[in-house]
This record gives structure tokens, C-alpha cells and sequence, in this order.
């Protein structure tokens, strides 16, 4: 076991002496492999880490290459200026295909990704600008002053400082505000939403940055091998791609390297010994990787990273006692109306769940929210926060107009929820979990945290989610995984990462379904416990004996519409709700 | 433009459309059942084009050779999977269904490899040879995955279709062929428009399998059982309907109608062993038109998508490919908002 620090310092030093003992063949295969792992840094951050998948990429690797190709050649332009607007070219290009196709669910996204992805190598191909099937010739080398790119040697440290520059920051991001909502989509809409963090911006930054990364590996490639044509744009290229960032192992950045570098060498492995076999070497290298893409995706598909893992051994950052604290919201004074729902309704075609409710929760209450099975709670939970839009009335929150409010906007007004079915990010800590929820109280943006500029924010951050760790007992395990946790406790660190959102108003969604007993104590205490501290609570529940020792005031629910409200001992006498309870046998 | 030359792109661009609604009702089924967008249909339908062009020039189609290993390898992953579940007894009933049944026709194929045999004896065993196929692909590579989500199962349906398309240069070689018309002959429309008799009969065929379809799935037992399927699992298996039967049941049918856009283009068109990628996804086109899930949206997607494909090969030849698949993109969105309103999905771990 040795520090993974000390082990990154290893490869680099090693990657830095290797033109010097190396034989240049294996240079060039390494230069290779640096700009397939640019492209699959990219991949790796869209697809491990974010979830969309994209057999387009070795387009936006065209798209780059062929734009400082023809500045280049036809305007005679220097190659850094390629650089400059091939990157511009390909960004714009990942914007735009990004907005019109990130909001895709499912395959959908891939199967668009294939459509424009053909339609681009297409272009390629018929563009007689570009020189159509055959390409370009003679792309000049790249130039620094005194310096020629020419030499093979040159070329290698140039690609590898760009995919060692490249890595770093998506180290950096990946840890850091962004990088934790990047981490969070594959978590879900919702899931985001309630902690105000946007789904499809997310998406799109991230697809841009692959795409960058793709570029800046098209104008290495062009300028490496100073001839373009289409077939390395091509569809199957996209699916190489995505070989090896499945062969290292998607979900890590540093899988994109060793994805890559095992690749690009099975490749010239096979380019060596194919054409002793057949006649189509080409085709029987093709057969060789799908082969090896679907036996991954069947048997191994984390790739190769857990067994680099094994051998490192990485410490958790210390939390900095004295980062400082992140801002805090003034809390409403006690009995101030924090929540006003008002004559709301909600109707799903001729359905109606949610019938005319009305009811108030005033700061430092708890009120819960009950009624049996299909009596319009959870769509009255969604539309308080945001995730369903009423039909009519208002609901009102700290006296704005919420009603037509997104889960984010409802959020940034300071109301936190958690789920009925938990979610959070198992592969996460405890702690990047709850760090999370502070999301919409700090700054820092892609560029500040990829260049590691947030620093002082992010450990204010740290310690805050440490708090809220410590405010409801979880502090001894701020470094384990979140899915190490049993249930009662991961419904506990939901309700930490809803208070790191700072919030005025905390929704419950059946916060004890599948609680033993005990379990189901320690929760109420908790939340009595907060009640103290001046939140507002409002709990949707099931469970009647849970809520009824615990609340201030109760609204039942019954088919859609307001049966009673009042104070637990009143609500438990009342005729009308133990039939509604009941069926009227009691 | 002319009336003529509308009238021509209409009736090349109705073919074409036939072709991709035949093989577009092979992926509404094997989706609704497998949730698989089965794009290797597209390489089926070449490979039953290259078997079908070996027999007519008397020499053994690869294919032969392809389908054994296939169903041999198949028939020993069944058996390991049986025995390991402890189902043992169920051996020869997989070894009859996996290795014995797909082996007939390879051996057919090889006896009438080199002989003068009637056209329509080539065909059926083409069509027997091919069959297969789909249920051999999936038992080898998607069934162990069936579990998975729809996007990774989609994966390897594109991984199995460059696995399959190499592998079909390597038993087909690179040249490419055409057949013997089916029908020779032409046709003339008032307005001195010809029309070749092959055309005719691909509209016929796709007219006549679409009626079959809609009374299959309207009226029999196994029609409703594979509906019942798609549009439930679990509840499907408490019904007593088995989702790898059913599975196997949409591959075989999904391989047919592949057969036979295969073997109705292949005198219209120069097929090579890669030819089916475009067509796959061409046809795919048209079933992402119907939801994956309507048989009569799926047909009309599938005819404008042929209509689309003259025209643009009239209009601008070189970006043909380019306007096909720029149609898909508004497609896709309009097909994914109906799907997931909410935006709320939740994607599955790599690892």
C-alpha cells in the first residue's frame, strides 16, 4: 500500500524519463495513448460520473481537428490560433447539440448522440472545403518560439502536459461545489432539485467540457500527425473511446489513462499479429473490441481502477476546525406564518388528487400531514416543493408565491425535504452527501474549482456539513460511505443534508416507513430537538402513532380534499377520521 | 421537378419505406419485449442478402459456418446456466432447441450449396438458415444482461453489431453482391411511369406482413401473451408467461422479417457485409417515430422515412445521410418528453 499522491508522482516522473530510455516507437504509441486519454477524461466525466452516454465524441475530436486543419493550411494561420478557435468551434458546437439533446431520458440521448454524430463524420466526408474522403495534407507542426513540435519527442511532452493539465483539473473539479452536482445526476432530477441544484445546466456544462476535451485532442492529433480524414471521426472511434474509458474504469478520472494506455496497446498488439492471421486485420481488431466492450459490460464493469485502488491507500481530508462558517438565514420569529397553502387544487386529467386544501404552518411548529393510503399527501408534498405545479390557488411560502416555483426556486427560499424513498449517493461519504446540501450557500464555479481557487469556501463548507453531521449524531462516521449505513440512519443523514440547505421550513416525506421502534425514538427526539432550535416542520406520515406524539397540530387528508385540522388529542376522538381510518368498525 | 419525377421518388421512396416497416415492426417487437433496440437486425438482413447471393453463385455461404458456432456456443451456455440452476432435466430440451433445430438448415445449406435447386428452395433455406440468428445473438450476449437498464443494454446491442459486422467480413468477404430479381419484369402507371416488378412486390410483402402482424397480435394466444410482455413482466410471469420465451419468440420473428428485408433489397440493392448498420438504424428511425411502441405510427414513420430518403437522394445525393439523421434529433425529443415528463430518472452505477 503506498499513498495514491505518491503513486500519481511515480507515473508522472515515469511518464516525463520515458523518451529518454524508451524506443521511439513506443513514444509515439505513447503520444497515442495521451490523446485518446484526453478524449476519454472527457468520457469519463460525461458518462461514468454524469450518466449520459455518447457515441458522438470522436466528432467533436473531427470538429477540432479539421477547423485548425483548414486554418492552417488554407489561411496559413499558426497553430496556436487553430487551438483557440478549434476549441471555440467545438464548444459551440457541444452547446448547441447539448441543448437541443441533454434533456433526453433513457437511450434517447445515445441514439441521438449516433445521429449527430454520423451526420458530422458525414459532413466530414462530402465537404469539399475539407477535402471530402481523402482529407487534408501537409497541416503544419505546431511552433513556440524557438521550439518545433516537429520531433516525436516534443510531441509527446506537449500531448502529455495537455492530458496531465487536463486531469488535474477534473481531479480538482470533481471535488469541489460542481464536481458534487456532477457527482449527484446520476441521483435524479429531484434529488437535485432538492437541494437546488440544476439538472440540465449540469448536464450541459459537463458535455461542453468533454467536448473540449475531445477538441483539445483533435488539434493534437491534427497537428501530430499532420494529415486529417474522416475515418478517425468515425462512430466505431466513438465506441473505441468508450472501450477504454470502460476498460480503466468510467467512474474514475485516472481509469481514462490507464483505459486508454491498455487499449492503444492491445490495438498495436493486434496490428502486429492480425496480419499474420488474415487478411482483414482492420475488421478481425473490430470483432476483437466489441467482443472486449461486451464481456466488460457483463463481467467486469468497473474496469480496471479497483485493482490500481487496491494497491494505494487514500486519507480522508481532515475537516479545518477553523475554516470559518458559511452564512446564515435569519429564521422567521415564532408563530410568524411560514407557509400558507390555499384553497389548492391539483388535477391529473379528470382525477383530481388534490381538492380545494387550505392550511397554514407557522415558524417553530411541527405539523404533520396525515391521511390513509391515496388520500393526495404525496401530491400535496409535491406541489408545496415544487416538483408538481398546482392546478389552482397558491401555495405561499414566507409570504412569496411559491405556486409556480421549480423544486430549485423553492429550495433557494429556504425549504429543504427529504424522500420517502431515500436517496442519496451511496458511493459518496456521509459527508460529501451532507456537503452537498450546501450547494445554494456557496460560489465557487467550474473554472474557480478546476484551477483550486475555492479552498477557503469549500472547507467552510466541510465544516458546516460536519455540523449537521454532529447536530444528528452522525459526526463518528463522516467518512463512510453513505450506503454502509442501514436505512434508519440514511433517512437520519437525509434529514443532515437538508438542514446543510440552512432552511426555514424541512419537509418529511414518511420519515419512519421501514423504522424499528427504536429507531423511530431517536428520530422524534431529533425532531424535537429541532423544533427547539426554531425550525419549522411539516411531516407527511402514515404512521398515526409516530406523528402523534410528536406534532403540534394535525391535517388529515381524505380523498383529495381537508378532513380535519387540529391538535393530536382532538384529531384522535374525532369520529370522521377513525372511520376514515378505520372504515367505521371502531 | 416534374409529375413524373415526383411520381418516381414517390414510388422508389415507398419501397424503401416497406423495407424499413418491415424491419421497424421487428424493433417495435423485440423493444416492447426486451426493452433491446435490436440495431444487429440491420446486419441479419445483409447476412440473409450475402447467404442468398452465395447460393446462387454455388458456393457455401459463411453464414453456415457462423450460425453452427453460434448455436454451439449458445447451446453450451444454456446448458452450463441449466445446470448450474439445477434444472439438468431441462438439458435435451435446450440441446434440441439451441444446437439441433439451428444446425438443420446449416446442414440443408451445405447439401444444396453447390446444386441446381429450384430459386424458392434457396430462399426457404436462407430464410430457415437466418432465422435463428437473433435468438443465438441474444442468448449469447443480451439475455445474461437482461436485467440492466435500457441504456446499456443498447450498448451492446451497437458492440454486438460491430462484433457481428466483422465477423461477417471475415465468413462473406469484402465484395459486395446482388441477386436475382424475384420477380422480373416491370410495370407500367399511365404517364409512360415504369416500375419494377421487385418494387411492387416489396410493397405487397410489407402490406401483407403488416396485416399479419395486426391480426397476430389482435387475435392469437401468442400475439397477446408477447403484448402482455411488453407491457408487464412481472405481471406477464404471474400470468404463467415466460419472459425468455416470450424474448425468444420476438427474436425469431424480428430475424424473419430481417430475412426477408435481406432478401427483398438485395436485387435492388449492391449489399455488403456492412451494409445493415445503415439499414438498422434507417429502419430504427422509423420505430423511435412510433414510441417503440406502436405498430401503425411505426409504419407510417417507417414510409416517410423512405419518402424522406428519395427525395433527399434526388434533391442533394452526397447529403442524404446527413438530412435522415437529422430528422431523428426533433423526433427524439418529442418521443422523450412523452416518456419522461417528470425528468426524473435515476441512472443505473457502472460499477
Amino acid at each position: 500500500m503506498m499513498p495514491a499522491r505518491l503513486l500519481a508522482v511515480v507515473v508522472v516522473l515515469a511518464l516525463f524519463a520515458l523518451p529518454a530510455v524508451a524506443p521511439p516507437f513506443l513514444v509515439t504509441l505513447m503520444s497515442h495513448v495521451g490523446v485518446s486519454s484526453l478524449v476519454v477524461l472527457g468520457l469519463v466525466l460525461l458518462t461514468g460520473i454524469g450518466g449520459m452516454m455518447s457515441f458522438g465524441q470522436a466528432a467533436f475530436v473531427g470538429i477540432a481537428a479539421y477547423t485548425t486543419g483548414w486554418l492552417t493550411t488554407a489561411l496559413g494561420w499558426s497553430p496556436w490560433l487553430g487551438l483557440i478557435f478549434a476549441l471555440a468551434l467545438t464548444a459551440v458546437s457541444a452547446l448547441a447539440i447539448g441543448v437541443i439533446t441533454l434533456r433526453l431520458g433513457g437511450h434517447f440521448l445515445p441514439l441521438s448522440t449516433i445521429a449527430w454524430g454520423l451526420s458530422i463524420y458525414y459532413l466530414f466526408g462530402n465537404l469539399e472545403l475539407l477535402g471530402r474522403h481523402s482529407g487534408m495534407l501537409n497541416i503544419p507542426p505546431i511552433t513556440l518560439g524557438p521550439i518545433s513540435f516537429m520531433s516525436q519527442t516534443a510531441m509527446y511532452y506537449l500531448i502529455w502536459t495537455f492530458a496531465l493539465l487536463a486531469t488535474l483539473f477534473s481531479l480538482n473539479l470533481l471535488d469541489s461545489r460542481e464536481g458534487r452536482a456532477l457527482r449527484l445526476l446520476r441521483g435524479g432530477a429531484h434529488l437535485m432539485g432538492s437541494i437546488g441544484m440544476d439538472t440540465f445546466g449540469t448536464r450541459l456544462r459537463v458535455f461542453v467540457i468533454s467536448g473540449i476535451f475531445a477538441g483539445i485532442a483533435g488539434w493534437l492529433y491534427a497537428h501530430m500527425t499532420r494529415f486529417i480524414s474522416p475515418a478517425p471521426f468515425e462512430v466505431k472511434i466513438s465506441i473505441e473511446y468508450l472501450l477504454m474509458a470502460m476498460t480503466g474504469g468510467a467512474s474514475h478520472v485516472a481509469g481514462a489513462t490507464v483505459g486508454s494506455g491498455l487499449v492503444v496497446l492491445i490495438k498495436n498488439w493486434l496490428q502486429d499479429l492480425l496480419p499474420h492471421l488474415t487478411s482483414n486485420p482492420a475488421q478481425l481488431e473490430q470483432v476483437a473490441f466489441a467482443l472486449m466492450l461486451i464481456l466488460i459490460l457483463r463481467f467486469a464493469r468497473s474496469g480496471l481502477m479497483p485493482l490500481v485502488l487496491k494497491v494505494v491507500r487514500r486519507t480522508s481530508r481532515p475537516i479545518l476546525k477553523e475554516a470559518g462558517l458559511l452564512p446564515k438565514r435569519q429564521l422567521p420569529a415564532p408563530g410568524d406564518t411560514v407557509l400558507e397553502v390555499d384553497a389548492v387544487e391539483r388535477r391529473f386529467g379528470g382525477l383530481i388528487a388534490v381538492n380545494k386544501v387550505s392550511f397554514d404552518v407557522k415558524a417553530g411548529e411541527i405539523v404533520g400531514l396525515i391521511g390513509p393510503n391515496g388520500a393526495g399527501k404525496s401530491t400535496m408534498f409535491n406541489l408545496i416543493t415544487g416538483t408538481l405545479s398546482v392546478t389552482s390557488g397558491s401555495v405561499r411560502f414566507l409570504g412569496r408565491d411559491a405556486s409556480r416555483l421549480s423544486q430549485r426556486e423553492v429550495a433557494a427560499l429556504g425549504c429543504a425535504r427529504t424522500f420517502q424513498h431515500v436517496k442519496l449517493r451511496h458511493g459518496m461519504s456521509l459527508l460529501d452527501n451532507v456537503v452537498s446540501g450546501t450547494y445554494l450557500r456557496t460560489r465557487a464555479g467550474y473554472i474557480k474549482s478546476g484551477l483550486r481557487l475555492d479552498r477557503a469556501e469549500e472547507e467552510r463548507a466541510r465544516l458546516e456539513a460536519l455540523m449537521r453531521l454532529q447536530q444528528v449524531g452522525l459526526a463518528e462516521r463522516a467518512h463512510d460511505l453513505a450506503g454502509d449505513l442501514p436505512l434508519g440512519q440514511q433517512r437520519v443523514l437525509e434529514i443532515a443534508r437538508a438542514l446543510a440547505v440552512d432552511p426555514v421550513l424541512l419537509i418529511l416525506d414518511e420519515p419512519a416507513a421501514g423504522l424499528r421502534k427504536k429507531e423511530k425514538d431517536a428520530l422524534a427526539a431529533l425532531l424535537n430537538k429541532l423544533r427547539g432550535e426554531g425550525l419549522t416542520i411539516l411531516i407527511v406520515e402514515h404512521d398515526m402513532d409516530f406523528v402523534m406524539n410528536l406534532v403540534d397540530r394535525l391535517v388529515v387528508m381524505v380523498f383529495g380534499q381537508k378532513l380535519r385540522e387540529g391538535d393530536p388529542a382532538t384529531i384522535r376522538r374525532d369520529p370522521a377520521v377513525q372511520e376514515a381510518y378505520l372504515g367505521g368498525l371502531a | 421537378m416534374s409529375l413524373d419525377i415526383v411520381l418516381i421518388l414517390l414510388i422508389d421512396g415507398l419501397s424503401t419505406g416497406a423495407i424499413y416497416l418491415l424491419a421497424g415492426l421487428g424493433f417495435v417487437l423485440v423493444f416492447s419485449v426486451t426493452r433491446v433496440i435490436f440495431i444487429p437486425s440491420g446486419d441479419i438482413a445483409a447476412f440473409a442478402a450475402l447467404t442468398l447471393a452465395a447460393f446462387q453463385s454455388r458456393t457455401v455461404p459463411g453464414s453456415i459456418w457462423l450460425v453452427a458456432a453460434m448455436a454451439v456456443l449458445a447451446c453450451l451456455a444454456e446448458c452450463v446456466t441449466l445446470v448450474r440452476n439445477g434444472s439438468a432435466r431441462r438439458l435435451p430440451h435446450a440441446i434440441f432447441f439451441y444446437a439441433v433445430l439451428p444446425l438443420i438448415p446449416c446442414i440443408a445449406g451445405l447439401a444444396i450449396a453447390k446444386q441446381d435447386v429450384p430459386e424458392i428452395l434457396r430462399i426457404a433455406i436462407t430464410m430457415a438458415l437466418i432465422l435463428p440468428m437473433g435468438v443465438l445473438i441474444d442468448r449469447l450476449t443480451l439475455r445474461p444482461l437482461a436485467t440492466s437498464s435500457t441504456l446499456i443494454l443498447f450498448i451492446v446491442a451497437i458492440a454486438v453489431h460491430f462484433l457481428i459486422a466483422g465477423i461477417g467480413l471475415i465468413v462473406f468477404g469484402p465484395e459486395g453482391v446482388r441477386t436475382n430479381p424475384i420477380l422480373d419484369g416491370v410495370a407500367s402507371l399511365p404517364g409512360g411511369v415504369v416500375v419494377p416488378a421487385q418494387q411492387i412486390l416489396m410493397m405487397i410483402v410489407a402490406l401483407l406482413l403488416s396485416l399479419v402482424f395486426y391480426l397476430f397480435f389482435g387475435r392469437s394466444i401468442t400475439g397477446k401473451a408477447l403484448r402482455a410482455t411488453a407491457s408487464n413482466r412481472v405481471g406477464a410471469r404471474l400470468m404463467g408467461i415466460r419472459p425468455e420465451r416470450a424474448a425468444a419468440a420476438a427474436y425469431l420473428i424480428a430475424s424473419g422479417l430481417a430475412a426477408i428485408v435481406g432478401i427483398l433489397i438485395a436485387p435492388v440493392t449492391t449489399m455488403y457485409y456492412d451494409s445493415g448498420f445503415m439499414i438498422g438504424l434507417k429502419a430504427s428511425v422509423g420505430a423511435i417515430i412510433g414510441g417503440m411502441a406502436s405498430y401503425p405510427i411505426t409504419a407510417i414513420g417507417s414510409v416517410f422515412i423512405g419518402i424522406l430518403e428519395s427525395g433527399a437522394s434526388f434533391v442533394a445525393s452526397d447529403y442524404k445521410e446527413i438530412i435522415i439523421f437529422s430528422v431523428v434529433i426533433p423526433v427524439l425529443i418529442w418521443r422523450s418528453f412523452a416518456v419522461h415528463r417528470d425528468g426524473d430518472e435515476e441512472i443505473e452505477e457502472l460499477a
